[in-house]
C-alpha cells in the first residue's frame, strides 16, 4: 500500500496511564477512513499524536515517506495534516472570514490579497457566506462545527482529521457535513473521520479501524467491523 | 572555613524554616495546584494575616497564633467571596488566563499599598512567650520561634492531606480538580466546592501569616518575597500533591538557609527564583506531580 | 490608514513636539510630559505582549530598571552618548525578555507571569549588590551641557516625543502584519493556531523580545531625568500596576489603547501627586485596575465599540 500517513507502534502513556499502546495503522494516499471505538479508547489521544498536540511515548509516525515524530505542530500543519477539534476552537476576538484567513496565511502560505477571497469560496462552498463578518460568538452549534471544518479547508490539507464534527447534529445536518467531506475526498483530500455516529462513518468510510483500551482491535470493510465479535464486545462489554 | 557548627545549625534551621513554608504554600497547592486557579494574591492575604496578629497582639496582647486561628473562619469568609467574584467575571467566561491574572495583581497591589497607608512601611512584629527562647540540642541551637511555626506548619499540612483525602468535601476537592462532569453527576455543584477550597486556601494563608510574623517582622512589602517562593515550592513539588509542597518547602527552605550562611542573606530570594526556574526547565511537573 | 500617512502623522507629532520645545513654556510642562510619554512607551511595549498575545508580564519594573542601569553602566565605562544608551539598554532588556520567554513560555502562560514577578525580585537584589552602578546608596549622574536645546528638560521631552512615536509606529505596524494576526490567533486559542499552522513558540518569543526592548528604551534615557538614581525608586512597583492598569483602561487589542490609558492615567497621576499622597494614588489606580478588569476588560475602546454598534 502506498501509505501517506503511517502509524508505527506509537505509545502514549499519562503518567501510569497507558493510553495507547503500539498502535500500528497505515493510511493510503486519497483513502477514506474510520476510526472507531468506545469513549476512552484513545482515539483523541492518537489524534492528537499525529497533529503534534502531543508527544509520542514510543514509535514513529511517517507522513509523505517523512518521520515527522519530532516535529512540531504548526509544521505539521504545513506540511498538509490537519485537524478540526471536537469541541469547536474558533478565534474569537476575530470573524468568520479571518478565522479561515489565519488558516490560509500560515498553513497554506496565500500571503496576500488572494487570502480573503479563497477564504470566502470556503464559506460559500460550506453554507456560511452570510455569517462571513460576524465573530463565532454569533453562531448556532452547527455553524460553529461548519467553521472549525471550514477553518480546516482553508489550510488546504492533505490530511483532514475530522475529529467528532457530527456531535449533536441532526440527520440532516449530519448529511450536509457529510457530503462536504465526500467532496473534499473527491479533490483528492485524504479523510480520517472519528465518529460515534456509526451511520455516518458506515456510510463514509471505505476501511474502519477500531481502538479499545489504547489498542487497535479489528480492522476492515465496514459490513466486516459491523459483524466482528469483539468491536460488539467493546461497545457493549461482556 | 565551614565549621560543622555552622552547617547543622544552617540545616536545621532551614528544615524548620521549610515546615513554615509548608503552610504559606498550602494555599496556593489548593488553589492551583488542583483548581487551576493563579491566586498570585495569595501572598498579600499571608500578609494581611500577618497584620491581623500584629493588630490583636499589639492591642490586646493576644497570642499571634492564636489569633491566626480564631481569625479563619473569617478569612475563609473573604476567600469564598473572592472566588465568588473571579468564577463570575473570569472563569465562567472562560477568560481565566489574562485577566485573572491581572485581576489578582490587582488585589495584592491594593492589599499591600492599603496595608502601608494604615500602618506605614516600618517593621512591625509580635511578642510572646516562646519568641527569643530557644533550646540546645547537641550543639544545635533550636529557636522556638522558628519551632513553633514549623509544628503549625506540620499540623496544617496534616490536616489539609487528611481533609483531601477522608472528607467527603476533602475528596470532592480532589475529584473537582480532575472530572467536573462525573462531579455533577455525583450531584454536587463544582462551583460551591471550589468556592470551598479556595475560602480554605485563604484561611491557610492568614494561619501561615501569623507564623510569619512570629519569625520576623514584616512590613506590607514582604509579599513580594513570597510570591516566588511559594510558586517554586507549588512547581517544585507538583500540583496538587500536599506531600510533594511540604518536601518541596523543605528542600527551598535549607537551600536557602545554607545560601544565607554561606553568602549573605540578600540571595535567599534568588535561590526560589533559581529553583523555580529550574524546576520548570527540567521537571515541571514536579517531584511528585500528576 | 495607509502606511506612508501613518507616517506622516507620526512626523507631524514629532513636529509638535518640537514646537512646543521651542516654546520654552513653563518648565513643570517638559517635566510631567516626560513621564506621561514615557508611560505611553512603557504601556504600548507591555501590550505588544500583553494584550496582542495574551501573555501578561508582571516584572516591567526589572525591564525598566534594567534600561536604566545598563545606561549608567555604559555611562561609567565608556561616557557614552544618548543615542547608544538607549539602544543598549533596549537590546539588553531584549536579550533578558528572549531568555524568560525561552525558559516559560513552552509551559503555560501564567508560568511566565509567575516568573517575571520573582525576576523583578531578583534583579533588584542584584543590582543592589553592584557598587560599579552604585548598589543601594545609589549613582549621581552629573550632567554636561545640553548639547541641543540648550536645556536638559526640554530636550529629555523631546527624546521622549520621539521615542513614543517609535514605539507606537512599530507596535501599529506590527499589529496590521501578519505577525500581528499570528499573535492574535494564539491568544484566543493557542492550540488551534498551532494547529492552522501559526509557530506560536516563535511568535511568542518574538513578542517578549520586542515589548522587552522598548521596555528598556523606556528606561534608558532616565538617569539623565533624575540625575540621581537608587534602586528602590527605579524599581517602583508604579510602574509594574501601570504598565497592566493603562493598557487596560484603554483597550488591549489594539495600539491605540495603550496610548489612551497611558495620556489619562498618566497625566491624573501627574496631577494628583500634588494634592494626594503617592500611595494614596497607588491604591486608587490598584481599584480602578480591579473594576476595569471585572467590569470593562475591554477598556475605554471596548465600552465605546459597544455603545456604537447598538
Amino acid at each position: 500500500m502506498d501509505a501517506l500517513l503511517e502509524i508505527d507502534s506509537v505509545s502514549k502513556r499519562f503518567g501510569g496511564f497507558l493510553a495507547l499502546d503500539r498502535v500500528s495503522i497505515r493510511v493510503r494516499a486519497g483513502e477514506r477512513l474510520g476510526l472507531i471505538g468506545p469513549n476512552g479508547s484513545g482515539k483523541t489521544t492518537l489524534i492528537n499524536c499525529v497533529s503534534g498536540a502531543l508527544p509520542t511515548d514510543g514509535g514513529r509516525i511517517l507522513f509523505d515517506g517523512r518521520d515527522i515524530t519530532r516535529l512540531p505542530a504548526h509544521q505539521r500543519t504545513r506540511l498538509g495534516i490537519v485537524r478540526s477539534f471536537q469541541i469547536p476552537k474558533p478565534f474569537t476576538s476575530m470573524t468568520v472570514l479571518e478565522n479561515l484567513e489565519i488558516a490560509l496565511e500560515y498553513a497554506a502560505h496565500a500571503r496576500s490579497a488572494g487570502a480573503a477571497a479563497g477564504a470566502l469560496e470556503i464559506l460559500e462552498r460550506i453554507g456560511l457566506a452570510a455569517k462571513a463578518r460576524l465573530r463565532p460568538a454569533g453562531l448556532t452549534q452547527i455553524e460553529m462545527r461548519k467553521l472549525e471544518l471550514a477553518r480546516a479547508m482553508a489550510a488546504r490539507p492533505k490530511l483532514l482529521i475530522s475529529d467528532e464534527a457530527m456531535a449533536g447534529l441532526s440527520s440532516a445536518e449530519v448529511d450536509d457535513i457529510l457530503a462536504i467531506l465526500f467532496r473534499l475526498n473527491e479533490q483528492g483530500i485524504t479523510i480520517i473521520m472519528i465518529e460515534h455516529i456509526m451511520r455516518a462513518v458506515m456510510r463514509f468510510s471505505e476501511r474502519v479501524v477500531v481502538l479499545d483500551a489504547g489498542t487497535r482491535i479489528a480492522e476492515g470493510a465496514p459490513a466486516e467491523i459491523v459483524r466482528n465479535p469483539a468491536v460488539e464486545k467493546a461497545y457493549l462489554g461482556e | 572555613m565551614l565549621s560543622w557548627d555552622l552547617v547543622a545549625n544552617a540545616v536545621v534551621a532551614g528544615i524548620l524554616l521549610g515546615g513554615f513554608y509548608a503552610a504559606v504554600s498550602l494555599g496556593v497547592s489548593l488553589t492551583f495546584g488542583l483548581l487551576d486557579v493563579v491566586n498570585i494574591a495569595h501572598p498579600a492575604f499571608v500578609i494581611l494575616g500577618a497584620y491581623a496578629a500584629y493588630v490583636m497582639n499589639s492591642s490586646f496582647g493576644l497570642d499571634p497564633i492564636l489569633t491566626g486561628i480564631v481569625f479563619t473562619p473569617l478569612f475563609y469568609l473573604i476567600g469564598a467571596g473572592v472566588y465568588r467574584i473571579y468564577y463570575g467575571s473570569f472563569e465562567r467566561r472562560g477568560e481565566e488566563s489574562l485577566r485573572g491574572l491581572v485581576f489578582f495583581f490587582g488585589l495584592l497591589f491594593i492589599i499591600e499599598v492599603g496595608l502601608s497607608l494604615k500602618y506605614g512601611v516600618d517593621y512591625r512584629l509580635v511578642e510572646a512567650a516562646y519568641i527569643g527562647k530557644s533550646i540546645d540540642l547537641g550543639g544545635v541551637g533550636i529557636a522556638f520561634r522558628l519551632l513553633v511555626p514549623c509544628v503549625v506548619g506540620l499540623a496544617m499540612t496534616l490536616g489539609l492531606y487528611l481533609f483531601l483525602s477522608r472528607t467527603f468535601y476533602g475528596r470532592a476537592v480532589m475529584g473537582v480538580s480532575q472530572d467536573q462532569g462525573a462531579l455533577r453527576l455525583m450531584g454536587a455543584d463544582p462551583v460551591r466546592i471550589k468556592t470551598i477550597a479556595f475560602g480554605l486556601g485563604i484561611a491557610a494563608a492568614s494561619l501561615s501569616g501569623a507564623l510569619l510574623i512570629t519569625i520576623s517582622p514584616v512590613v506590607p512589602s514582604t509579599d513580594r518575597d513570597y510570591i516566588g517562593r511559594v510558586f517554586a515550592i507549588t512547581v517544585l513539588g507538583g500540583l496538587g500533591s500536599i506531600g510533594g509542597t511540604l518536601v518541596a518547602a523543605i528542600i527551598l527552605g535549607v537551600a536557602e538557609s545554607l545560601m544565607a550562611t554561606l553568602f549573605g542573606p540578600s540571595w535567599s530570594l534568588a535561590v526560589s527564583f533559581g529553583i523555580l526556574l529550574l524546576a520548570l526547565a527540567v521537571r515541571p511537573a514536579g517531584l511528585f506531580g500528576r | 490608514m495607509r502606511p506612508a500617512r501613518a507616517l506622516i502623522v507620526a512626523v507631524a507629532i514629532i513636529g509638535l513636539g518640537l514646537l512646543l520645545a521651542g516654546l520654552r513654556v513653563n518648565p513643570y510642562i517638559y517635566f510631567a510630559g516626560y513621564v506621561v510619554l514615557q508611560y505611553v512607551v512603557i504601556a504600548t511595549a507591555w501590550n505588544v505582549l500583553g494584550g496582542y498575545a495574551g501573555y501578561v508580564n508582571f516584572g516591567t519594573p526589572a525591564f525598566f530598571a534594567l534600561g536604566a542601569y545598563t545606561s549608567i553602566a555604559l555611562i561609567e565605562a565608556f561616557h557614552a552618548p544618548l543615542p547608544v544608551l538607549i539602544l543598549s539598554g533596549g537590546l539588553v532588556t531584549a536579550l533578558l525578555g528572549l531568555g524568560i520567554g525561552y525558559l516559560t513560555l513552552r509551559l503555560k502562560g501564567v508560568f511566565f507571569s509567575i516568573a517575571t514577578f520573582a525576576l523583578s525580585v531578583v534583579v533588584q537584589t542584584l543590582i543592589i549588590n553592584w557598587d560599579y552602578v552604585g548598589g543601594a546608596k545609589g549613582y549621581t549622574l552629573i550632567r554636561p551641557p545640553a548639547p541641543v536645546f540648550g536645556n536638559w528638560g526640554v530636550l529629555l521631552f523631546t527624546l521622549m516625543v520621539v521615542l513614543a512615536v517609535v514605539t507606537v509606529l512599530v507596535a501599529r505596524t506590527i499589529e496590521r502584519s501578519w505577525i500581528g494576526r499570528g499573535l492574535a490567533a494564539l491568544r484566543d486559542n493557542e492550540e488551534a493556531a498551532e494547529c492552522m499552522g501559526v509557530p506560536t513558540l516563535r511568535l511568542k518569543l518574538f513578542a517578549t523580545t520586542l515589548s522587552g526592548f522598548f521596555l528598556g528604551v523606556a528606561g534608558a534615557p532616565f538617569p539623565y531625568y533624575v540625575t540621581y538614581v537608587e534602586p528602590a525608586s527605579t524599581f517602583d512597583l508604579n510602574y509594574a500596576v501601570n504598565a497592566l492598569a493603562m493598557p487596560m483602561i484603554g483597550g488591549t487589542t489594539t495600539w491605540l489603547g495603550p496610548v489612551i490609558g497611558a495620556v489619562l492615567l498618566g497625566t491624573a497621576q501627574q496631577v494628583a501627586t500634588v494634592t494626594i499622597s503617592s500611595e494614596l494614588d497607588l491604591l486608587i489606580v490598584g481599584v480602578v485596575l480591579v473594576l476595569f478588569v471585572v467590569l470593562a476588560p475591554e477598556g475605554l475602546l471596548g465600552l465605546v465599540r459597544r455603545l456604537r454598534s447598538r
